[in-house]
Order: structure tokens, then sequence, then C-alpha cells
């Protein structure tokens, strides 16, 4: 759809027009704080992907969270949980979820937190 | 570029992420103390929500369909190889709690900073962290020409725990946000150290 706009004409595309329409990735999760990174470079993707999901391959390449994916693609967080859905559906990114929420956080991750911080 | 496939999944490519939020109210330096603490200039992400999900702005019977923005900032600072910690700023309206819930999910705990000047301002932050009992600490911004209080004052007059920690702090320094930071880990783990002698209050 990018073929025919260009800066000029303004921001024509609403930001879900990216998802087709979507609001929800075929899939639960993508935490904030969720890793991202590349697991097959963009040769693999299937030729319905559009520029935003090649360019979130070539993104996380280093891995990054979805919270940064967002902000370097200047897109906001719901669109950019649905184009992880595709690239996950398709293979071509990994996922680092965050420890499960059903605990506490576990003491041994806590003291390596504070031993970061006061290494800093 | 090349064009094979690799899994990342393996080896530290890919690190654990843990979140520690910076809460309080408008202007009281939550972007400061991320930006001064980060290792990358603080980055900002969005969430854009229409009015089914802002329920306080129904307008009954009225056709129309608004856009909100939300905006929360954020900074990463690396533990080590395969550790990272991600510091996000809440955002300060009290109509996206809904955007607290996600935040406060997993997060280790939080700093609520407060303004002496205003310290009503910090007052939903607090009662949110209580009710969801999320383990956070107050820091005092002292911001220049700021009515100095020590902390047993502020503590009486934000009612709180006194358990809780009550640290005075330049957030825009970052050997200061650091030590806030230290003083927030230590907390969670003076909790958690509780709340497992006493197993019949439920994790949180």
């Amino acid at each position: 759809m990018s073929e025919w706009l260009d800066d000029e004409a303004g921001p024509v595309v609403r930001p879900y027009a990216l998802t087709g329409g979507r609001t929800r990735s075929s899939r639960e999760g993508f935490d904030l704080i969720a890793i991202i990174a590349t697991a097959a470079t963009s040769s693999f993707a299937p030729p319905a992907a559009g520029p935003e999901h090649l360019a979130i391959l070539e993104l996380c390449v280093r891995p990054l969270s979805v919270a940064e994916v967002s902000a370097k693609m200047r897109l906001p967080l719901g669109v950019v949980r649905v184009l992880l859905g595709d690239l996950l559906d398709h293979g071509l990114i990994a996922v680092r979820r965050p420890e499960p929420d059903n605990r506490l956080p576990n003491e041994r991750l806590l003291k390596e937190v504070l031993n970061g911080l006061q290494a800093l | 570029m090349d064009s094979k496939r690799s899994d990342p999944s393996r080896g530290a490519a890919m690190p654990l992420a843990v979140k520690i939020l910076v809460a309080g109210g408008f202007g009281v330096g939550k972007t400061s103390m991320v930006g001064a603490v980060s290792e990358i200039r603080p980055l900002r992400t969005e969430e854009q929500l229409t009015d089914r999900s802002v329920g306080v702005d129904d307008v009954s019977g009225v056709e129309r369909k608004t856009t909100t923005t939300v905006a929360m900032d954020f900074g990463r600072i690396t533990i080590r190889d395969g550790l990272v910690l991600y510091l996000f700023g809440t955002p300060g309206q009290d109509r996206f709690w809904f955007m607290w819930d996600e935040l406060a999910l997993g997060a280790l705990g939080a700093v609520v900073l407060a303004d002496t000047r205003r310290l009503a301002d910090s007052f939903p932050s607090i009662d949110y962290f209580e009710r969801r009992r999320l383990p956070f600490i107050i820091g005092v911004n002292c911001f220049d020409g700021a009515l100095r209080y020590d902390s047993d004052e502020i503590r009486a007059a934000l009612d709180l725990d006194p358990k809780i920690p009550v640290i005075l702090c330049d957030v825009r320094k970052r050997e200061s946000g650091k030590q806030v930071l230290i003083t927030l880990v230590e907390h969670v783990l003076t909790v958690m150290a509780e709340r497992q002698r006493q197993p019949g209050t439920a994790v949180r």
C-alpha cells in the first residue's frame, strides 16, 4: 500500500490498516518486555508480508523487547502485537517471554538485579 | 543479509527481561529518572484506545468513536549478559488504569516519586500498588527550592506502612536514581522474605 503514499500525503493510513483491521494477534501474549529475535531473514517471509513485517525482521536481528519494537517502529503496541503474531505464525521470529507472574519474583533473580545495580 | 535460518533462542542471544515501574504524579520527574539511569535514550511506546476501552468517556447513545493515545516512556539497564532491566514510567492519568495493569503484571516492584509540594499527587499510585500488593518505595524528588522534610514527616503525611522505605533523591542524577532502584530491590527482597514466613497470605 505504501507505493502511492509519500510523506507529504500525511497519515492517510490509520495504524490498524497495517494489520488489515485486526486488533488482536492470533496468539496470546507478547508482553511488553517479551524479547523478540529474528529467527529467519526476510527472504523466508511469505509474499504477503508487508513492509512493516520486513522492517521488524531487520530490527530484531539484535534482540529487542516488544516495547522497543513499538517505539522504534513508531507504531502503537496493539499494531506491533498483531504484526509480531503474523511473524511468529510463520516461524520468522523467536520469543523469550518474561518469568510468569503467578509467583513472587525469585530471590536469585532479585539478587542478581541488586548486584547488577550496585555494580553500575 | 544472511539468508539462513538461525535459532537465537539457543545461547545467550535472547536475554531474560525484568521490569520496574516508576510512578507518581504529572511532572514529578518520572521520565527524568528513567533517563538518568537508562543506558539508552528513553524511548516512548504508545497504545491507542478506542472509546470501548476507555469506559469513563462513555457517551451513551451518541454515535461517536474517540481514539486516545496512552504514552509510556521507558529505559533499559543491562544487568549482565542475558539479563535486562526495563524501567517504565507509568502513564500519568488515572483513567489509564488498565494500562497500569499491564505494566504491573510481572513487575519486580515500583518506585513512587513524590514532590513535597504536591504530595497528594502520589496517592493514586500508592493506593494502586497497595491494592495490587506490588512492593514499592517512595522516592521524594528534591526539586531545587522545594521545602525539605525528613522521611518520617513524609511517611506520616502519606499515611504509609512504617516498613515502606522513603528515600530523598534527585532523579536527574544517575547515582541518586541508582540508589533509589537499589533501595527498591532490597525492599522487594525483604517483602518476599516476610510473605514467605506468612504462608497464609496469597502472593500478589
